[in-house]
């Protein structure tokens, strides 16, 4: 099979920028709005230190008198908390930003990773089919069937007893795992059932009659095929996992409430619904709203923009 | 046709049985943690236990101490005592009460897995003298014997030994049997349903030896650990009865025409407390030696925390602050040395830099985050407070379930807890909290282990002394090495809140224990 034909003289990028894909963006405000906000989260949750008017998560610099000020356009806010503070006395603007970049960091990465678990095996189990496929949807079944937070319970007391004297980025890594592991199953589940259907039509057929080794039909040609249901798959899963997140944080086994993630900011928020305080609860529930919303309105328009049946 | 008619006539009177039940809904920030009442010695664990299980003596509505199983009471030697048992009691699977269960109720108490011990611990023999007369023989004399029997539930010998339950659950090791899912006692209300975290269904039991001030015939308590959630329940009429009202919203409830906020003081007092034990403490930046040994830097710790600033923001001026380990209420308490040590931040730093910290150091700290009321916020203030005198507080924050087998295995440097004399009297505190640890239940609540021989020996000698002014003096007296020493740092005594429907009447004891049966519905 002679190489497929490259236009030699483009990079990578030029190439990006001159194709479908990028002509798709370019023509759907709705895409563009979506990347636009997506991306001034994650500028905000990324910069946080360097934008927030205030380190919420130094204790040192908290005043307890300062506690529960509604935002500054409010009779008695104060202008240096914008957005009013919580019951610690810290500035809720500053605690979204550094919040959302727990969140972001924690949810992000146990996406990714519950995605590249999932997706691996999906393929593998669609595309092999027989004993392989057998074991890996009982093994899915077996996760189905307890409640994903007891899985994450399961692991993240196991890594915390492993590592009694765990540091900050350690109970990290725990928690991103307790959270991926229970949910690359929905990715499996997805990716499989679209790999089976992929794998008798013509094309695969025809690139196994030339030769093309299994594990490259896999990644070249039944992937971008599948990928489509995952990615919206995955936009949902991010604000699910950093509602996860907030639960472990909540029951002991997440981060330190003293360094509170966007979740664990709703948690305490929503305690505070009666009382009149609406600042903890709308603010932190918008940001997350708009951090999910965004990504999964992106992810929405990137299925549709892959999908080589709509072009 | 005969059949289809009976069928019909039980359906009928089923549904006027449903119509006509009483039913009160009662939601709580925690649930009980088990049936088996003596696995937690945990004022709602008690409490609730308190309305299957009945005791040889119990609480008046004024805290006096009233007959319930035993009916008469004496001393027939400084040591010795003598209760009269009650006639004709049934337990709630009919077996008739006895003293061989009092003796083996006393006897499961004394198990290493046993969380009563503390209560039992002064008792060194029980005799069966009758059917229904025992006799309690104490190591020393204790003129407090009634009192602390006040909680301490009896059991069905026949039925822990049918059931395989003759040993407490221990709760340290996660050990459960029977008795943590299923009860039987002689108190006025059954267990019919057991769903841990879900819900708790009693029912009252009808073969009650006492008259009871209730007209409920059924409780179905329910856990709701989310205060937001909690509140709309009892918004909506889901719940009839709960506790407690987060402070945030008890104006927006009694602003309801038809709910209520009943508040009072609390004999609870809030304390943190340090390892004061183990050579090298487990979670802090500190090794090789522990500096919570250190009187400076425990007192360091006590100035740098600002109560009255967690009292007006974090309690929302629902609290007392208290430089002592008792509340008002509780007998023994000397209002005169109710005084903290003043908040200090340079005195704290002073302090610490003596004791050879002059950055401070990294410790980890455990906190619970739904037992009292917004004990993990009081935390959270404490650890910015801690922050500058340059202590990095590490802490965990987490749900009761967890915390408590945590802390009682005494896997902490420092931590929270929340105490309530149970015999309403000095000596629960001294014996439980302060007091040296032991293997027969002395300082069982002492989970930073801080020891003065002093106070033990005068905690001993309160235990046996029945004159009352040299009980006091000699109260007086531990007080003062306790905050001597600054064995611990007691924070404040927070106020109950409980918010009901205006259908209910109910009383509320200063420690909190909710009876039902003192509890009436009316029907709507």
């Amino acid at each position: 099979m002679p190489p497929e034909p490259q236009p030699a003289a483009l990079g990578a990028w030029a190439r990006f920028f001159d194709g479908d894909v990028w002509h798709s963006f370019r023509s759907s405000p709705m895409a563009m709005g979506a990347a636009a906000v997506a991306a001034l989260c994650i500028f905000c949750a990324m910069f946080a230190g360097w934008i927030a008017p205030h380190n919420p998560f130094d204790l040192a610099t908290l005043e307890l008198s300062d506690s529960m000020l509604p935002p500054a356009w409010l009779q008695s806010g104060q202008s240096k908390y914008l957005l009013g503070t919580d019951e610690q006395g810290r500035d809720v603007l500053s605690a979204l930003f550094y919040g959302a970049r727990i969140s972001l960091l924690i949810g992000g990465a146990s996406v990714l990773v519950s995605m590249l678990i999932g997706v691996t095996l999906g393929l593998l189990s669609g595309y092999a089919g027989g004993r392989v496929d057998g074991l890996i949807m009982r093994v899915c079944d077996v996760m189905l069937s307890f409640p994903s937070i007891l899985i994450a319970l399961l692991i993240a007391g196991v890594g915390r007893a492993l590592f009694p004297q765990a540091h900050d980025s350690l109970a990290f890594g725990v928690l991103i795992l307790a959270i991926a592991l229970p949910g690359w199953v929905q990715y499996a589940r997805t990716v499989r059932g679209s790999t089976m259907v992929e794998r008798h039509k013509e094309y695969v057929q025809a690139a196994r009659v030339v030769g093309v080794p299994p594990l490259r039909i896999m990644l070249r040609h039944v992937l971008p095929n599948v990928l489509g249901p995952v990615l919206v798959l995955a936009t949902i899963h991010l604000a699910l996992a950093i509602q996860t997140e907030a639960t472990l944080s909540f029951l002991g086994v997440g981060v330190s409430p003293t360094s509170p993630s966007l979740g664990t900011f709703i948690n305490e928020g929503n305690k505070q619904l009666f009382s009149g305080a609406w600042w903890l609860v709308i603010f932190p529930g918008s940001m997350l709203l708009l951090i999910a919303l965004s990504f999964n309105l992106f992810g929405d328009w990137l299925r549709d923009a892959l999908n080589p049946r709509l072009r | 046709m005969q059949f289809r008619k009976t069928l019909l006539l039980a359906a009928l009177c089923l549904s006027i049985g449903a119509a006509h039940a009483v039913t009160l809904r009662v939601s709580n920030q925690g649930d009980v943690q088990s049936m088996d009442p003596h696995s937690l010695n945990e004022s709602l664990q008690l409490s609730f236990m308190g309305s299957v299980y009945d005791s040889l003596v119990g609480r008046g509505k004024d805290m006096s101490v009233i007959p319930l199983l035993a009916t008469k009471w004496s001393q027939t030697s400084p040591t010795v005592w003598r209760f009269e048992l009650r006639q004709g009691v049934k337990f709630h699977d009919g077996t008739p009460f006895t003293a061989d269960d009092v003796i083996f109720s006393f006897k499961r108490a004394a198990d290493p897995g046993s969380d009563m011990r503390g209560y039992v611990a002064p008792v060194k023999e029980v005799r069966k003298v009758g059917d229904h007369l025992v006799e309690i023989e104490t190591v020393s004399p204790f003129p407090i014997l009634p009192d602390t029997l006040t909680v301490f539930a009896i059991m069905s010998k026949k039925w822990c030994e049918e059931n395989k339950a003759e040993r407490p659950v221990d709760r340290r090791k996660g050990v459960e049997n029977t008795a943590s899912f299923k009860a039987n006692g002689t108190g006025p209300f059954r267990l019919k349903e057991r769903q841990p975290s879900v819900r708790t269904v009693l029912v009252r039991n009808f073969n009650h030896w006492g008259k009871l001030e209730s007209n409920l015939d059924e409780v179905v308590f329910t856990p709701i650990g989310n205060d937001a959630t909690r509140v709309a329940a009892l918004l909506s009429g889901e719940s009839d009865v709960m506790e407690p009202v987060p402070l945030q919203d008890v104006e927006r409830i009694k602003a309801s025409p038809n709910l209520t906020v009943l508040q009072g003081a609390e004999l609870r007092t809030i304390f943190l407390g340090m390892d004061q034990k183990r050579d090298e403490l487990l979670n802090s930046s500190v090794k090789g030696k522990n500096p919570f040994k250190d009187k400076r830097v425990r007192q360091a710790f006590y100035q740098a925390i600002d109560e009255d600033t967690i009292k007006a923001r974090v309690m929302r001026g629902a609290a007392s602050p208290t430089a002592l380990m008792i509340g008002p209420g509780v007998r023994g308490f000397i209002p005169a040395m109710n005084k903290r040590l003043p908040y200090d931040v340079e005195a704290a730093k002073k302090l610490l830099a003596e004791a050879g910290y002059p950055n401070g150091f990294e410790v980890g700290m455990n906190c619970p985050n739904d037992r009292y009321v917004n004990d993990a916020a009081i935390c959270q203030a404490v650890a910015a407070n801690l922050a500058r005198i340059g202590v990095k507080v590490n802490l965990q924050t987490e749900t009761k379930v967890s915390y408590f087998p945590k802390i009682l295995r005494r896997d902490t440097s420092f931590y929270m807890l929340g105490w309530t004399p149970s015999t309403a009297d000095a000596h629960d505190a001294l014996y439980n909290l302060m007091a040296s640890p032991t293997d027969k239940g002395q300082g069982q609540y002492n989970l930073g282990a801080y020891s003065n021989p002093k106070l033990d020996e005068l905690t001993l000698k309160i235990q046996t002394e029945t004159d009352k002014t040299k009980r006091d003096e000699m109260i007086r007296e531990t007080f003062k090495i306790q905050q001597e020493d600054i064995g611990h740092i007691p924070l404040h005594q927070q106020a109950l809140a409980w918010g009901y429907s205006k259908n209910v009447t109910l009383t509320q004891l200063p420690t909190n224990y909710m009876y039902f049966k003192w509890i009436s519905l009316k029907a709507k």
